[in-house]
């Protein structure tokens, strides 16, 4: 039964039909209003937050947006003195590109992780194996950007040339030439996918955890093998929670600044364009990282802080798909 | 039902919590990356300083904070001088902040420091001049005092020794000559044998002095090869950025093939060939011949130079970046004056200069360290 706060012994209805009252002893106690008034000021300070948040960008881009001479949104140029000519669609290819390859890498990984240590993973192995998966989200960036491009960088290139080699007829795996030692947006969604992988990893885990005990003993009692049990029955029960898992996941992705800008190549301007993910170049928020020492208030800064705009909304939308999947969810399983 | 609901909501708190330290971590990573190549090569410059300080010991002290901000560039160099510094005085506090040439002069400006770092002088067109002016209330002057010269960084298997003129720096940088053995470098380089490799140009991804200066020095010197005006971002059409004088020193030395022009500490630290500059050597004596050169722009102990890249001195290595400390001529408050005086003069004492080589800058000229002197001595 739920909890109201009122205990029904308070009064009765009056025989005039006049509401029940309670003696205003739960609500009006000190404790109550404390933790109620902390709670609401917490949940209404956030909702402020990220109001101003985007207030802030709306208001700082707009001067710059107004004195822009190309199209914000399908120009490739980055020129923030005047004449400010200014687009986002390379920072948009970049961002989304490197992020789609890490989920791509990522989320089968995770999956995999997250059965092995719900379901064949003895309870010894279990625990200490998630802690370690957990411990991967405690790496700084800083830590994979260094690793990123010192050590493994280097090591990526013969995978890369083989993806060349073979797949080099579809337009993402198109040689690139003057992108060298692994710089490459490729290699970028691979570090990514190893950032992500703990964030999905620990959800699904959960979710896998959760799958109610009737539904994979009715699988075993049909004579499902194992795997035909996850996949008749753990799977599809955890589908929504792994899909939004990634969209969290991929929210990390899109924002990743520092691992980005230590890794990548960025171009010249004027390069030719193209699909290829063994190109170079910069993601929203690794531009903003490189230029900000040099940003001064003023119209130049507006540029960056629109394409940090584009990042905020684009943000926005993966997470509200995430929010809407889980509501979806909630609907069919309760 | 309920059991399903607090474990889910757990586990959205879980990732939540890891989302954010995954926030956090960037943030602070973001501010320490800069660090570590600070920190280690001033601990590693303080056995020498160290031993400096028992002959000289000339210094004024003061006791109290000294606030600065600005350029990166001498950031090594500031924290040389401060902890040699606070070695004699231990009242002294020196906190500089290294977030960049533009945000020191904003601080400075604003008052929120005692003196600016720069690696430009204060830029007329942008009316810096009269804003540092209101805010001290006096004229605000100009001082050089820590150079640093840019090294053209090499990686070409089988190749020591490479020698590249104003011409062939701003060809190969314009990506008009693209293979090693280009016949205009081994016209160059007689005695070398090239080889056929690929030139992989490298340069800063992020907006930086040491590009405006290199871009100035190419399109002064050579303007044909290089017509773009200079920039703190790279506007040539070849090449591969990378972020930071680390990340370019970095990606030179795993590239065969590679170049790029880092700050000479970072070739030091790097282990990086460097390039000799139409015949001459990147030495602090050579980069002292093109300092000396250089014209005074500004007047009285205003002591803006106004360097001459294409300078015919003898010896003189002119790919070069003067820093400068911006003060108030005459300060508001009497004892930020005295400390700001008593730290720069130390700063400009040849005790300290003699100290700069170790850490990839160059000492300034006799003459200019005294011109510097006599001005630090005139603020009051």
């Amino acid at each position: 039964m739920t909890s109201t706060g009122v205990s029904a012994s308070d009064s009765l209805p009056g025989p005039d039909g006049s509401k029940p009252e309670g003696d205003n002893a739960s609500t009006g106690r000190l404790g109550d209003r404390i933790f109620g008034g902390t709670a609401t000021f917490a949940g209404l300070s956030v909702i402020a937050i990220v109001v101003l948040i985007g207030a802030f960008l709306v208001v700082q881009a707009l001067p710059a947006l107004t004195s822009n001479n190309a199209n914000f949104l399908t120009s490739r140029d980055w020129q923030t003195s005047d004449p400010m000519r200014f687009g986002v669609l390379e920072l948009l290819w970049t961002t989304v590109s490197t992020s789609l390859v890490a989920l791509i890498i990522a989320v089968p990984f995770s999956v995999a992780i997250a059965l092995f240590l719900t379901q064949y993973a003895p309870a010894w192995l279990a625990r200490p194996a998630a802690a370690l998966v957990d411990l991967l989200a405690a790496v700084p960036s800083i830590v994979y950007g260094l690793w990123g491009s010192i050590i493994v960088a280097p090591k990526i290139v013969p995978l890369q040339n083989f993806l060349q080699d073979y797949l080099g007829w579809l337009p993402i795996f198109k040689p690139v030439a003057g992108i060298s030692n692994g710089a490459t947006i490729f290699f970028v969604g691979i570090v990514l996918a190893i950032m992500i992988l703990p964030i999905i990893t620990a959800l699904s885990r959960e979710v896998f955890a959760q799958t109610p005990a009737a539904h994979k003993d009715a699988a075993t009692a049909l004579g499902a093998t194992k795997w035909e049990m996850i996949r008749t029955a753990v799977l599809p029960f955890g589908k929504p929670g792994v899909i939004s898992a990634a969209m969290l996941g991929l929210g990390r992705a899109l924002g990743e600044t520092i691992a980005v800008l230590y890794i990548i190549s960025t171009l010249p301007g004027g390069t030719a364009w193209t699909w290829s993910l063994f190109n170079g170049g910069s993601t929203f928020a690794s531009k903003i990282a490189a230029d900000a020492a040099e940003l001064t208030p003023g119209k130049s800064t507006g540029a960056y802080i629109a394409a940090g705009l584009v990042l905020f909304v684009l943000t926005f939308i993966v997470n509200a798909i995430a929010r809407v999947i889980i509501e979806r969810r909630k609907a069919f399983t309760e | 039902m309920k059991i399903t609901r607090i474990s889910r909501a757990s586990g959205v708190a879980l990732v939540a919590a890891l989302a954010l330290a995954g926030c956090g971590s960037s943030t602070n990573s973001d501010s320490s990356s800069s660090n570590p190549a600070a920190g280690g090569s001033s601990s590693g410059s303080d056995s020498g300083s160290g031993s400096g300080s028992g002959s000289g010991g000339a210094a004024d002290c003061f006791t109290g904070n000294l606030k600065a901000e600005g350029s990166t560039a001498q950031q090594n160099a500031i924290q040389q001088a401060s902890s040699s510094y606070s070695q004699k005085c231990s009242g002294a506090k020196i906190s500089y902040n290294g977030t960049g040439s533009g945000a020191g002069i904003t601080a400075f400006t604003n008052k929120q420091v005692d003196f600016a770092g720069s690696d430009s002088a204060l830029k007329k067109d942008k009316g810096e001049p009269e804003k540092a002016k209101q805010a001290c209330g006096s004229e605000a002057w100009n001082l050089p005092m820590v150079t640093g010269p840019i090294a053209v960084a090499f990686n070409v298997k089988g190749v020591d020794k490479l020698n590249l003129t104003n011409e062939l720096i701003a060809k190969i940088f314009s990506g008009k000559i693209t293979k090693w053995n280009d016949p205009a470098i081994a016209k160059e380089n007689s005695g070398v044998t090239l080889p056929a490799t690929n030139i992989s140009v490298f340069f800063r991804s992020d907006s930086s002095g040491t590009t405006d200066n290199f871009t100035k020095f190419m399109n002064t010197t050579d303007p044909t090869d290089w017509p773009e005006k200079n920039s703190k971002t790279w506007t040539g059409k070849t090449g591969q950025g990378k972020a930071k004088s680390a990340g370019v020193a970095q990606a030179v030395s795993g590239t065969d093939g590679g170049i790029g022009y880092v700050e000479w500490s970072y070739a030091i630290q790097n282990n990086l060939k460097v390039s000799k500059l139409n015949g001459i050597d990147l030495t602090a004596d050579s980069v002292g011949k093109a300092v000396e050169a250089a014209t005074q722009s500004g007047t009285g102990n205003d002591l803006a130079l106004k360097l001459d890249y294409k300078t015919k001195a003898q010896g003189a290595y002119p790919l070069i970046l003067v820093t400068y400390e911006i003060v108030c001529s005459k300060y508001s408050d009497p004892t930020k004056a005295k400390n700001v005086k008593a730290f720069l003069s130390y700063m400009a004492s040849p005790e300290f200069q003699g100290t700069l080589t170790k850490i990839g800058s160059a000492p300034l000229p006799q003459s200019i360290q005294q011109k510097v002197a006599t001005a630090v001595n005139a603020i009051s």
